[in-house]
């Protein structure tokens, strides 16, 4: 239903710039989540979005036409607020009432779709309460429920899940979902700073950082093939590890030195690459104890952390303590402190960057996330 | 360490009576001269003079001086001459509890007994009035016996005073004149700085921040120093559309003009402490700015325009100078303030009007301020406590 394209939509606060840039195409019906550090311009960009900030320049178009001095009313959007924004002393049937309301809808047609929506979202016995009254997780369905009655081509979600616990975060995730499916032709756009809401939720993930995309893509591509070491980084728990390294042989396979020893990745490298200093980059969970002789990794176990499933093995590999090897190994490997161990991961889950950060498949037109 | 422990709970206790102490101090301070004037508005104009208003429970003792009945009213019964009577007018109202017929001795005897009073005279007077003067000769004069007595009057509350200040003192007229006065001084600028605070806090326009140190400025103005340019525009545009410039809506206009940079400053304060994403989500649901001020800010900023109604409205009800140089003396234009002013020229001496009048001033200023008191709190700290 509605198609958004952002070309080169930049922000700025007097000389201070937020937004640098943003070139993004969103197809309709995608759930597209915004994820990256604070002061990332994520909200921002959302906020551009949705009519509440203007854009300093760049384009921004809904469904083709060019929204950039549409008031945020006329976009055909509907944006849910982190702190629910419920207007306090509105009945649930009030405040999701109050849209139609003020566009002079007919009585009838406003009652129709507002018990819709309470049904949709289990809200029905509610209707006649105060937002006071009621418990976060059921005012943040009800400021979803606001934006369904709109009947919104764009769902604009700004960090609506960190004013909850973590078990209602868990469930209220899992409705989001499931409202995403019940309206397969919506667009819904997500900010959030936490990867695993970003993940699970996510047809395809824009990661920024200091205003620029760093990369788009669906999360396994994001978590499979990082176009950088900021995204190498940031997606995944722990973070990957990165050493440093030395390409030894470029080619379709790539010869490496780090640190622990030799590697070769698939990964293909152009010949300019040759010699050059490199990052060497493997998740902890892609660490496995090395059943053979050879190993990638060989050191002494400083720290465990024993999750229970899985324990946080800390390996100092010789760059000293502060910049330990972590291998995310399954809870139930007997693994002592102080001991040595080796660690091995296989070829396909190992990553390389150049030395300006970017991944080495980024240098594949064919490669690039789409 | 339970020694540290024991010694700071001594202290945040100490700390704690120490507020009960203050509060109790001032609830003291304040409460007594109002309960004094209540009293006494409620008691017999005789009976103030006489006696302080703690005494008003008690019966007071005072000593009297009346006449029997002159010689006229004498009858011979066995052989003797005999005056009998009341000495009070309304008998049953007091008690005599001793008499005498010297000045220097207006107790020599107790009521009930039989004083000679030499030359076979006798005089009886009773504890309820009555009397019985006996003599061996016949009565002379026009005029009857001196007697002196000391009565005790039991205390006797009356709603007189209200009746005679409301309605002949002139202090109904006032309070209706006060309340002309005041209700609209009070709506108006609620009205106008409802929206001035409301674009202050949330549009956004060039010169804004400019406007507003204007405002916070024009707070620290005395009023005195604007009074008589005023005045004087006033005047001026009274000659020129040929109407009075003692009006009404002049005054109200005084008031509206000197209630409005607080006014604006509180309620921007308070307004601009609401969520932010309430309005953006107003915006988003197509509301206006004015309906986005009329549907969400204005039923959120009840507790504030109701302490702001409060401040209004004492200091108005209480003003004296503003009403003085906008408002006429005429009976029709006379405000409270001003009658109690001028009461105290004219009646200085006579308690009983002047403490009902003060209480008949104070009567709104205290509904007011008991029934809206939760909102008086809130609005002191309205910008000090988040959602205060």
């Amino acid at each position: 239903m509605a198609d958004l394209t952002l070309r080169n939509v930049k922000k700025a606060y007097g000389s201070l710039n937020i937004l640098h840039g943003i070139d993004l195409d969103i197809e309709s019906g995608e759930f597209i989540v915004f994820v990256g550090p604070s002061g990332c311009g994520k909200s921002t960009l959302l906020r551009s979005i949705a009519g509440l900030e203007e854009i300093t320049s760049g384009d921004l178009s809904i469904d083709g036409e060019r929204v950039n001095d549409v008031p945020p009313s006329k976009r055909g959007i509907a944006m849910v607020f982190q702190s629910y924004a419920l207007y306090p002393h509105m009945t649930v049937y009030d405040n999701m009432a109050f849209s139609m309301k003020i566009a002079k809808e007919n009585k009838a047609e406003i009652d129709k779709r507002v018990k819709q929506a309470a049904e949709i979202l289990q809200l029905t016995k509610y209707l006649d309460r105060l937002p006071k009254a009621m418990s976060g997780g059921q005012r943040q369905r009800v400021a979803i429920g606001r934006a369904i009655v709109r009947n919104p081509k764009v769902f604009l979600f700004d960090e609506p899940l960190s004013n909850l616990d973590a078990a209602l975060r868990v469930a209220t995730r899992i409705e989001i979902a499931k409202l995403k499916e019940s309206m397969p032709n919506t667009t819904m756009i997500y900010v959030t700073h936490d990867q695993v809401e970003a993940m699970t939720l996510a047809d395809r993930i824009v990661v920024l950082k200091e205003g620029r995309i760093e990369q788009v893509g669906s999360p396994m591509e994001l978590y499979k093939r990082p176009g950088n070491l900021f995204v190498a980084q940031f997606i995944g728990s722990p973070a990957m590890n990165i050493l440093p390294g030395k390409v030894d042989k470029a080619g379709s396979n790539t010869a490496i030195t780090h640190i622990g020893g030799k590697a070769s990745v698939p990964i293909a490298t152009p010949a300019s690459a040759q010699g050059t200093e490199i990052s060497f980059g493997v998740r902890p969970e892609d660490l496995y104890v090395a059943k053979g002789k050879d190993s990638l990794f060989e050191g002494k176990v400083d720290y465990i952390e024993q999750l229970g499933e899985v324990q946080l093995v800390y390996v100092d590999i010789g760059r000293g303590i502060e910049l330990p090897l972590i291998a995310k190994l399954p809870g139930n490997v007997p693994i002592e402190r102080g001991a040595t161990m080796k660690l091995d991961a296989s070829a396909e889950d190992l990553h390389i960057f150049d030395a300006n950060g970017s991944s080495f498949l980024q240098h594949k037109p064919e490669a690039k996330a789409a | 360490m339970a020694q540290a422990s024991g010694s700071s709970a001594g202290k945040s206790s100490f700390g704690r009576w120490g507020v009960h102490l203050a509060v109790l101090f001032f609830v003291v301070i304040w409460t007594i001269p109002t309960l004094g004037i209540l009293v006494s508005s409620l008691r017999d104009k005789d009976q103030i003079i006489a006696s302080g208003w703690w005494n008003s429970f008690f019966s007071s003792s005072q000593t009297q001086a009346g006449r029997l009945a002159p010689a006229s009213a004498q009858q011979e019964k066995d052989g003797k001459f005999v005056i009998e009577g009341n000495i009070f007018e309304t008998p049953g109202a007091s008690q005599i509890s001793a008499f005498g017929t010297r000045a220097q001795q207006p107790t020599a005897y107790e009521a009930g007994s039989v004083a000679d009073l030499g030359d076979g005279e006798t005089l009886q007077v009773n504890a309820d009035g009555t009397y019985v003067h006996t003599s061996a000769k016949a009565f002379e004069g026009e005029r009857g016996q001196r007697v002196y007595y000391a009565s005790t009057v039991p205390p006797r509350f009356t709603t007189e005073n209200y009746q005679t200040v409301l309605f002949s003192e002139g202090i109904g007229r006032s309070f209706l004149n006060s309340l002309t006065v005041t209700i609209p001084a009070t709506v108006i600028p609620i009205m106008i700085a409802a929206f001035a605070a409301y674009a202050l806090a949330w549009m956004r326009f060039p010169g804004r921040a400019l406007l507003i140190a204007v405002i916070i400025g024009l707070l620290v103005v005395p009023l005195q120093m604007a009074l008589i340019p005023l005045l004087e525009i006033y005047n001026g545009v009274g000659n020129l559309f040929g109407v009075p410039s003692k009006t009404y809506l002049g005054i109200w206009l005084a008031h509206t003009g000197f209630g409005l940079p607080f006014a604006i400053y509180l309620l921007r304060s308070y307004m601009a402490g609401l969520p932010r994403e309430l309005m953006e989500s107003a915006r988003i649901d197509g509301a206006s700015d004015f309906e986005i001020f009329m549907k969400i800010v204005l039923p959120l900023s009840f507790p504030v325009l109701a302490s702001f109604a409060i401040f209004q409205f004492l200091w108005v009800w209480n003003d004296l100078l503003v009403a003085m140089v906008f408002l006429g003396s005429g009976n029709d234009q006379l405000v409270l303030t001003g009658r109690l002013n001028a009461l105290l020229g004219s009646r200085g001496g006579d308690w009983e009007i002047l403490t009902t009048s003060a209480f008949v001033t104070i009567i709104v200023p205290l509904i007011v301020f008991f029934s809206l008191q939760r909102y008086f709190v809130r609005g002191l700290l309205a910008g000090s406590v988040k959602g205060g």
